[in-house]
């Protein structure tokens, strides 16, 4: 029985001859990457219930300033403005000069965002999910023209390194987050314990280390660059334990995401109604 | 015994058209079996390349239910017999007849590309000493089989057809092969960046998802290669050190 179709040159959008549900992977995507945007937008923006005790968001972290309103809204003496200006980097409130609309987490959360944004992993998946380029492997594009990150804008993406360069200093800055979680105010004396959020937070660090630490960028500046390892112990080691986090970085690219956003929405919702999590003295 | 229909691609580069076969198949079979089976009841003029068999020689690739598969070693117990299965040549090249492609201008860009230039040799009788550690390094390279599944998979050349800007997956793995070889002594980020197009790839993963070899094309070759071409031209530091370090 002959069958007139398609010819081989043709490309119509999303024609294939894939029998499999190739769609549900970058819809995946699409919904993932689509809620998380749309909850962090909503959090940069929203500058207020960041941080219950010791406990501060990682979407705010680091603390550069506390915002301008904070010692009027809780009292300049309270908890809440005190662990603020004990996470503050400078110590301060925002300057006056800066805009109200930018909060704490504008001015710092334009490097995590712009690691992931350049990362490999997610640059394969989000021209899949988002520009259909290509929808998945196999299924034609809806355009013609073509110039991938060959030139402007997606050249650009080559600065993936120097993201890089302050994600590993803002994991350090979550880990030290994690050490001031550890120290809680009982009757005005500070006492050691593990909380809810410690532990929270404290899987934030480990996830995020597994996913920067695994970096294709870091792979590459450590041993990646050299031919002759062996003559290069010390960065054989390091190559040999990045590779290994590398091999699972959709693992940890996920995992990371997830868990950054579970983190902000646990100390937001103890913030908002003040619910006094389970702590261990 | 059991039957099924398998809807292949007849024709040239000027006509062509799917035709449906029905034919028996039983446990075990691969496509090219079916293939076979059809070509010699009921197609004497059906064209496929074949070879070994054995997934070795790269001369069956075709596609498979759309996705690029060599015929050899596509199962048919992995396949829904329950619908037309539909067997494609590489949609990447120029098709000569049926499911055979015209894949020489893989072997014009190999051509092109700067051979292996090994340093001096390490002793008086002509040889080199090597760490096997080095070596491992680039081994997984080697075990491709030159199938081009990888280039046919691109959507730079299969969709773009940017052939004379890109030379795709498979000289991305060739140049990774030389470029991080202990002993070669040659540069090729210039021309991987210019002329072989590299910043085209856009880290769809495609071309390792359809190795037969399970070679990690992209994060092992191309995206190594893609650093070191950052290395090279976009990084700032790294030039200047190289300025102050020359």
């Amino acid at each position: 029985m002959q069958q007139p179709e398609l010819t081989l040159t043709e490309h119509r959008p999303f024609q294939t001859q894939r029998k499999d549900t190739w769609w549900v992977q970058p819809m995946a995507v699409f919904l993932g990457l689509g809620l998380f945007i749309v909850y962090a937008t909503f959090r940069v923006f929203e500058g207020n219930h960041f941080i219950h005790g010791p406990y501060l968001t990682p979407f705010y972290s680091p603390l550069l300033f506390i915002p301008k309103h904070f010692p009027e809204l809780f009292g300049p003496e309270s908890d809440t403005v005190r662990h603020a200006l004990n996470h503050s980097v400078f110590r301060s409130t925002m300057p006056s000069w800066i805009p109200g609309i930018i909060t704490p987490a504008v001015l710092i959360l334009w490097a995590p965002l712009g690691f992931r944004f350049t990362c490999y992993y997610y640059r394969g998946a989000y021209y899949k999910a988002f520009w259909a380029d290509p929808p998945s492997c196999t299924v034609s594009e809806p355009r013609k023209g073509y110039r991938g990150e060959h030139s402007f804008p997606l050249v650009v993406q080559n600065i993936h390194r120097y993201f890089l360069y302050v994600a590993i200093v803002i994991v350090g800055i979550l880990a030290y987050d994690v050490w001031k979680a550890l120290w809680f105010d009982v009757n005005g004396e500070t006492k050691f314990g593990i909380g809810i959020g410690t532990i929270i937070l404290a899987g934030n660090v480990v996830l995020l280390g597994g996913y920067t630490f695994g970096c294709h960028s870091l792979r590459h500046l450590v041993g990646g660059v050299v031919d002759l390892l062996s003559k290069a112990p010390i960065r054989r080691n390091m190559y040999n334990c990045i590779s290994c986090l590398n091999q699972r970085h959709m693992l940890w690219a996920w995992m990371s995401l997830c868990w950054v956003g579970l983190s902000d929405f646990y100390v937001r919702t103890i913030a908002v109604t003040g619910w006094q999590d389970y702590i261990t003295f | 015994m059991e039957k099924a229909t398998f809807r292949i691609w007849r024709g040239d580069a000027n006509e062509a058209q799917y035709v449906d076969y029905e034919t028996e198949v039983s446990e075990g079979m691969v496509v090219l079996d079916a293939v076979h089976r059809i070509q010699a009841e009921q197609a004497n003029d059906l064209a496929v390349r074949w070879n070994c068999k054995a997934g070795k020689c790269g001369s069956c690739s075709a596609e498979v239910n759309g996705n690029p598969k060599l015929l050899c070693m596509t199962r048919l117990n992995d396949l829904p017999l329950d619908q037309p299965v539909t067997v494609e040549p590489m949609r990447a090249f120029p098709i000569i007849k049926d499911l055979v492609t015209d894949v020489s201008w893989n072997f014009k860009v190999k051509e092109k590309m700067k051979p292996f230039t090994p340093r001096p040799p390490d002793e008086e009788d002509g040889t080199w000493r090597m760490e096997q550690e080095d070596i491992d390094h680039i081994q997984e390279f080697r075990k491709c089989i030159e199938c081009f599944l990888c280039q046919d998979v691109c959507h730079v050349l299969r969709e773009h057809d940017l052939h004379d800007e890109f030379i795709g997956p498979r000289f991305f793995v060739y140049a990774a092969s030389l470029e991080m070889h202990p002993i070669d002594t040659e540069n090729r980020l210039e021309e991987l960046k210019n002329q072989d197009g590299i910043g085209y790839c856009n880290i769809t993963k495609c071309c390792t998802k359809v190795c037969p070899e399970h070679i990690t094309i992209t994060d092992n070759a191309i995206i190594p290669l893609k650093e070191r071409v950052v290395d090279q031209f976009y990084d700032p530091i790294k030039r200047l050190f190289r300025v102050f370090s020359s």
